[in-house]
Order: structure tokens, then C-alpha cells, then sequence
């Protein structure tokens, strides 16, 4: 049934915010504390993002239990980032930390504590005290549930601050005008199926990730992608898309994360033949060689016909040897995991793993203030008026090719925040709604009005689940020039396909596959953007490792990556190499 | 539309309902409820289905946390639920 030609409703707000997790909700709280009319719209209810998942903490140098300056974590992110982290940015990021965990304890957060009733630091990796020197503790975390109790702080805040939230609305499209300033979003109502106009004087993306692009994820059912994919739609390019972070053990066909704490503690991957296959790619760390290294050799077995299982796609984590007093309870999250998802108890038999697909370190370009910046007439990075983005669907960039533990919730902290700070000043310039016309609604209604065609067609969920399997494929852990370049033209035949799909519930009140259909053209967008980002890059840097181009080379290649989506285009701006205050650091080997 | 299509369209409808409401902020519960709500809901009576649309209105860790087997819920028709949902979960996993 078509939809048909009526009136659309519009609703005028201050700023609009796409996305409820925690960069969203932060930029939203700032906004309407200062009493601005703040929209916030979320597919699923905003304490069901994904922000939800994030366990492990927020770094700040606090220096609470061992010495620490924000200097030296900007030190550890330059050197994490494989130097292609803009050093602004991460000047920004590690300075402002310190206040916004201060802010956020003050806003509820029930950070664990220390005996003195400091907030409480525990260590990751990558984190030194000194500019690479002894280990440093600069992990504040409410238990290990730290993106809750965050998220659902920001919540109840929000709420307090009458935030408006449109919640199981799902945005379509961006709404620009001819001079390229952004009006707005077009959103649809999942319950009704209605459409509604959200007209803002300033728009905020922070739709998170898109780890559903690949077959095996750690991220949720709702992370596709939708604000990367609207920005390109738009006109903007995505930057750095080919750094993507894996985890060597996932569950295989599932995705959750068998943490690092396995091996840690004993565990050994073996092939289908029973053999220890890490003995042969790294002789001496074995199974606790780099990250890129496990995953890379676990995808080489399994490519080679060495898997395990009917299907021979995946290896086995053997922890049995260990025990059942050590793997029961010094991996009790494993051992939950294993029975939950697996019946079965790693004590006694071994773990189907596969690399899983976990968080993007590329995303919508912005600066270090949050608004979208693209290449224009004058310059690389030219402000889109009234766009804004955070977290992790924007790139600012501060993980440059590979992220810290500990470093994604500050970047939706701080960015979401900044971008709050920088809407009121810019709402502030500009007080008016812009006028908007029916032209400028178009595009976005055709791409809803597209999925109205009937008629005999393929199904999203087969096209969904090809296009993730290729993901895997052919960018995933295992990237050279041939694999991606086949890759390349299986994911243009099928961008074709999805032209030939057809809905066969065309109802409108709470027709999800509607919105699985616009989410598939999401995905697309996006996996579009992350494999032609990584077929050009002929170079390994951070989580981007190629087979083919083994080495980092600065001289061609330390620059960011920009896709955009006219035409498949690539093009490349500079690494902002000039910290705010501070010299900068060069670029150095990556020894750990 | 006569009473018989009203009533499949408002099951249906309610189906799809549940259907999202299954999309959670963890990819775990995505797993385990979207799982149930097909394999599980369906044989579930009038007083089974409510419980289930009640313990959907919990808060995800809560639910992490019980269907994990981190937690056990004080009510026993939550308890219940959340044993019949990690039992769907075992089957499946049996079948792969």
C-alpha cells in the first residue's frame, strides 16, 4: 500500500539530536540545562543504546592512585593511534577529561571508590606514567558497569531538563536546503508508520556504530550504521573507515567477546587437525602475540582448510587443561557465556572462536568542537552549517587507526559535551528557523517511498546476511589487494540487489521490516565505504593490517582517508599533527 | 476487514511490538530474547505472555544480569521466564 500524498507534520526545536546513547544524551543535557527546546530521537528506548555494553571505564589522569598528567594519556593516544590521531583533538580529549568525570560524579555516576573516597583507578593496557615509561592506573569505572550507570544517569538528568524524546522513532534522512545547511531530519514513527518533520536550528548525529556490517560483532542489533549513512547521503564523505577494531575471540556465529583474560591465563587456539597452529606464526608470544596477529592466523587456518567443525569455519579456544576451579572462577564471564550461548563448560570442552568485529575508529569528520567538517571549496575541512557529530558514528579524530581501552566512553563524553557547547553558541548566531521547502524534504521521502514497491523480490534478511558474510570475507582481519578487490565488485553486485528487494508486509503500524529494509540500506552504505577505504590504504597501520603491505609508511600515507559515496571516490586530507598548547609528538616505530 | 482479519492484524501488530522491544542496548539479550520470542513465546498462555512483556520492561543490566545467571530474580515468574529463555537459548545451541 503506498503511502499517500498528505500533509507531513513539523515540529520545531532548538537543536535535534539523533541517537540516545552517551554522547547524544550528554550534548542533549548541556543544551537543555540552558533551556533550549531540545529533541531527541532513538529507534529503541535511550536506555536500550548501546552505550549500555561499555564495561570496562573512562581514562582521566586523575593521578588518584598512581601519578599521572593528562599529558602523558594524550602521549599514550598519539602512540595508540599509530600517529594518525589529529593531536589537537587528543590534546582537547585528555585535558577535558579530568572535569568531565568530575561533572559526571557530580551528576550521580556511582564511580567505585577508593578508601579516602577518591574515585577509585584501575590499569589498562597501553596507559604509562612518564611518556612510555612505568604503567599508569587511569581507569575511573562504576564496577564493571560503567556504560549503564552512565547512561542512565544521563537519562534521568535529561528528563529533569525536559528534553523531549521521540522515542521508537526512527530518522530517514537529513534535511538540507540549497545552500547545503542542515534543517533538520525527516523521522518516522515505528508505532504508526507516520513521518513527522523535526525542523532544528542545529542537528547532532550520535547513532553509534556499525558493527552489524559484519557477520561476527560484539555490538547489538541496533548498531547499522544510520548516521554514517545519512552523512553520506548528504554529501559528506567518511573518514578513516578502514580502521576497524577486532577481537581474535569471538564466539563463532554469535559475536560475544571471549576476553583477552582467557589466554591470559593459559588458554591455546588449536586448528582442525588438533594442532597448536600459533607455534608456527609466533613462535615465542604463541597465543599471546598482538592482537591483528592471532586473528590474522586464526582467518589463514581456516582459509587454508584447517577450521574446525562441519563447515571447518572456526577454530577451538581450549581452556579445559586449565581446570575447573581456575576457568570457573577466575573466568566466570566465559564460563557464563559458554553455558548460556553454547551449552557447554569450558572446563570440559573446547570454544568455537572467530574474530569479532567490535568498534570503528572512522566515522563522520568532525573538529574538535563536534561539527561536521567536509571538503568544499575552500579547504579540506570546511564546517557543514548546522551538522554536528559525536561518538562512535563520528571521527574527530582521536583513535586515529587503533582505539585505547578506555577511550571510547571519554570521546562520547567530551565531544558530546563539546557539541552541546558549541550548538548553544552557533544557536545563539543564528536564532531563526531557516525556511524549508517541499524540494528539500524530497530526497528523503523518495528513500522511504522507495520500500512501498511490491511485487516478487528478494528478502532483507538475505541480502543482510550475504552482505555480512562478504564483510567478513573480504575486510575483515585477512585484507590483500586480491581479496578486497574481488570484494569490492561482489559488494557493487550487490548494492544492485537491493534494488530488487521488495517488502511483503507493506503495513504501517509497527512494521519492523521497514525499518530492517532502511537499515539494510545503511549497512550498505557504510560497508561501501569501510572496503573501499581499505582496499586503497596500501600500508598496515593500527587495526588496518594488510597481508601485502606488511609496514606503516608515513611519508605516503599518514593522512586521513575520505569516502565518498558519489561516485566511490576516495580522497585524503592531513594529519593534524599540531597539538593546542604542547610540541608534537613524531611519529615513532610501534614497539610494545 | 471482518473480526477474524481485525484479530490476526492486532496479533500480528503485537508480535512486532514485542519483536523491537527485543532490541536492547547488548548484543547478548538481542540473542537470547529475540530467540525466545520465536522458538518460546508462542506456547507461552495469556498469563506467560504477560510476564514476558512485563520482564521486557526491565533495564538491560537487570536482564544481563538474570539471564546470565549473575543474578536470580526475586519474583518467581520472572525466575521462571528467565529459566525457560536460557533453556530455548541451550536448545538452539544444541541444534548448531
Amino acid at each position: 500500500m503506498p503511502i499517500p500524498h498528505r500533509p507531513i507534520p513539523h515540529r520545531r526545536f532548538d537543536a535535534l539530536i539523533i541517537g540516545a546513547g552517551g554522547a547524544g544524551l550528554n550534548a542533549a543535557l548541556r543544551l537543555a540545562s540552558a533551556d533550549l527546546r531540545v529533541a531527541v530521537v532513538s529507534k529503541v528506548f535511550p536506555t536500550r543504546s548501546h552505550t549500555v555494553a561499555a564495561q570496562g571505564g573512562v581514562n582521566a589522569a586523575l593521578a588518584n592512585v598512581l601519578p599521572d598528567d593528562w599529558h602523558w594519556h594524550m602521549f599514550d593516544t598519539v602512540k595508540g593511534s599509530d600517529y594518525l590521531g589529529d593531536q589537537d583533538a587528543i590534546e582537547y580529549m585528555c585535558r577535558e577529561a579530568i572535569p568531565t568525570v568530575y561533572e559526571l560524579e557530580h551528576a550521580g555516576v556511582p564511580f567505585s571508590r577508593i578508601d579516602d573516597g577518591r574515585i577509585y583507578q584501575r590499569a589498562f593496557g597501553g596507559q604509562s606514567q612518564d611518556f612510555g615509561g612505568d604503567q599508569a592506573a587511569r581507569t575511573c569505572a562504576a564496577a564493571d558497569r560503567t556504560g549503564h550507570a552512565i547512561l542512565h544517569t544521563l537519562y534521568q538528568q535529561n528528563v529533569r531538563a525536559r528534553t523531549h524524546f521521540f522515542d521508537e522513532y526512527f530518522a530517514i534522512d537529513l534535511i538540507r536546503d540549497e545552500e547545503g545547511v542542515v534543517l533538520g531530519a525527516l523521522a518516522l514513527e515505528i508505532e504508526t508508520g507516520e513521518t513527522l518533520v523535526i525542523e532544528a536550528k542545529a542537528t547532532l548525529l550520535a547513532t553509534g556504530g556499525h558493527g552489524q556490517v559484519f557477520r561476527t560483532t560484539t555490538n547489538a542489533f541496533i548498531n547499522t550504521g544510520d548516521g554514517m549513512a545519512m552523512a553520506l547521503r548528504a554529501g559528506v564523505p567518511l573518514m578513516d573507515m578502514e580502521f576497524y577494531q577486532f577481537h581474535p575471540t569471538g564466539v563463532a556465529g554469535k559475536g560475544m567477546l571471549i576476553t583477552e583474560g582467557a589466554r591470559g591465563e593459559g588458554g591455546y587456539l588449536i586448528n582442525g587437525d588438533g594442532e597448536r597452529f600459533m607455534e608456527r606464526y609466533a613462535p615465542r608470544a604463541l597465543d599471546l602475540a598482538s592482537r591483528d596477529v592471532v586473528a590474522r592466523s586464526m582467518v589463514t587456518e581456516i582459509r587454508e582448510g584447517r577450521g574446525c567443525g562441519p563447515s571447518k569455519d572456526h577454530v577451538m579456544l581450549r581452556l579445559d587443561h586449565l581446570g575447573a576451579d581456575v576457568v570457573h572462577h577466575r573466568l566466570p564471564g566465559i564460563t557464563d557465556i559458554c553455558r548460556v550461548f553454547l551449552g557447554l563448560d569450558p572446563a570440559e570442552q573446547g570454544i568455537p572462536v572467530f574474530p569479532t568485529a567490535h568498534y570503528a575508529m572512522g566515522g563522520i569528520p568532525t573538529d574538535r568542537y563536534a561539527r561536521v567538517v567536509a571538503p568544499a571549496r575552500h579547504g579540506p575541512e570546511e564546517v557543514v552549517p548546522g551538522l554536528y557529530a559525536a561518538g562512535e558514528c563520528a571521527c574527530v579524530s582521536v583513535h586515529g587507526a587503533n582505539r585505547l581501552g578506555g577511550n571510547s566512553l571519554l570521546d562520547i563524553l567530551v565531544f558530546g559535551r563539546a557539541a552541546g557547547t558549541d550548538i548553544l553558541d552557533y544557536v545563539a548566531e543564528n536564532p531563526n528557523h531557516r525556511p524549508m521547502r517541499e524540494a528539500d524534504i524530497e530526497p528523503a521521502l523518495t528513500r522511504l517511498g522507495r520500500w512501498d514497491r511490491t511485487g516478487e523480490g528478494e528478502s532483507v534478511a538475505a541480502v543482510k546476511a550475504d552482505l555480512r558474510k562478504l564483510m567478513e570475507d573480504h575486510c575483515g582481519v585477512f585484507r590483500e589487494d586480491a581479496t578486497m578487490a574481488e570484494g569490492v565488485e561482489k559488494l557493487k553486485a550487490l548494492r544492485e540487489r537491493v534494488e530488487r528487494v521488495r517488502l511483503q508486509d507493506q503495513s504501517r503500524i509497527f512494521n519492523t521490516a521497514r525499518i530492517e529494509a532502511l537499515e539494510l540500506d545503511n549497512l550498505v552504505d557504510v560497508g561501501m565505504a569501510t572496503l573501499m577505504s581499505a582496499y586503497h590504504r596500501q600500508e598496515s597501520r593500527g587495526a588496518h593490517s594488510r597481508v601485502d603491505y606488511p609496514e606503516r609508511e608515513d611519508e605516503q600515507w599518514m593522512k586521513h582517508s575520505l569516502y565518498a559515496r558519489d561516485g566511490d571516490r576516495m580522497d585524503y586530507k592531513p594529519v593534524r599533527t599540531k597539538p593546542l598548547t604542547v610540541e608534537s609528538f613524531p611519529p615513532k616505530a610501534r614497539v610494545y | 476487514m471482518d473480526p477474524t482479519d481485525a484479530a490476526t492484524a492486532e496479533i500480528t501488530t503485537h508480535t512486532a511490538r514485542l519483536r523491537w522491544q527485543c532490541r536492547r542496548g547488548m548484543l547478548e539479550l538481542d540473542l537470547l530474547l529475540s530467540r525466545f520470542l520465536e522458538v518460546g513465546f508462542p506456547a507461552l498462555d495469556a498469563a506467560g505472555r504477560a510476564d514476558f512483556v512485563r520482564l521486557l520492561g526491565y533495564q538491560d543490566q537487570i536482564l544481563h544480569d538474570w539471564l546470565m545467571g549473575q543474578a536470580v530474580p526475586a519474583d518467581a515468574a520472572m525466575r521462571r521466564l528467565v529459566g525457560q529463555i536460557r533453556a530455548a537459548m541451550r536448545d538452539d545451541a544444541a541444534v548448531l
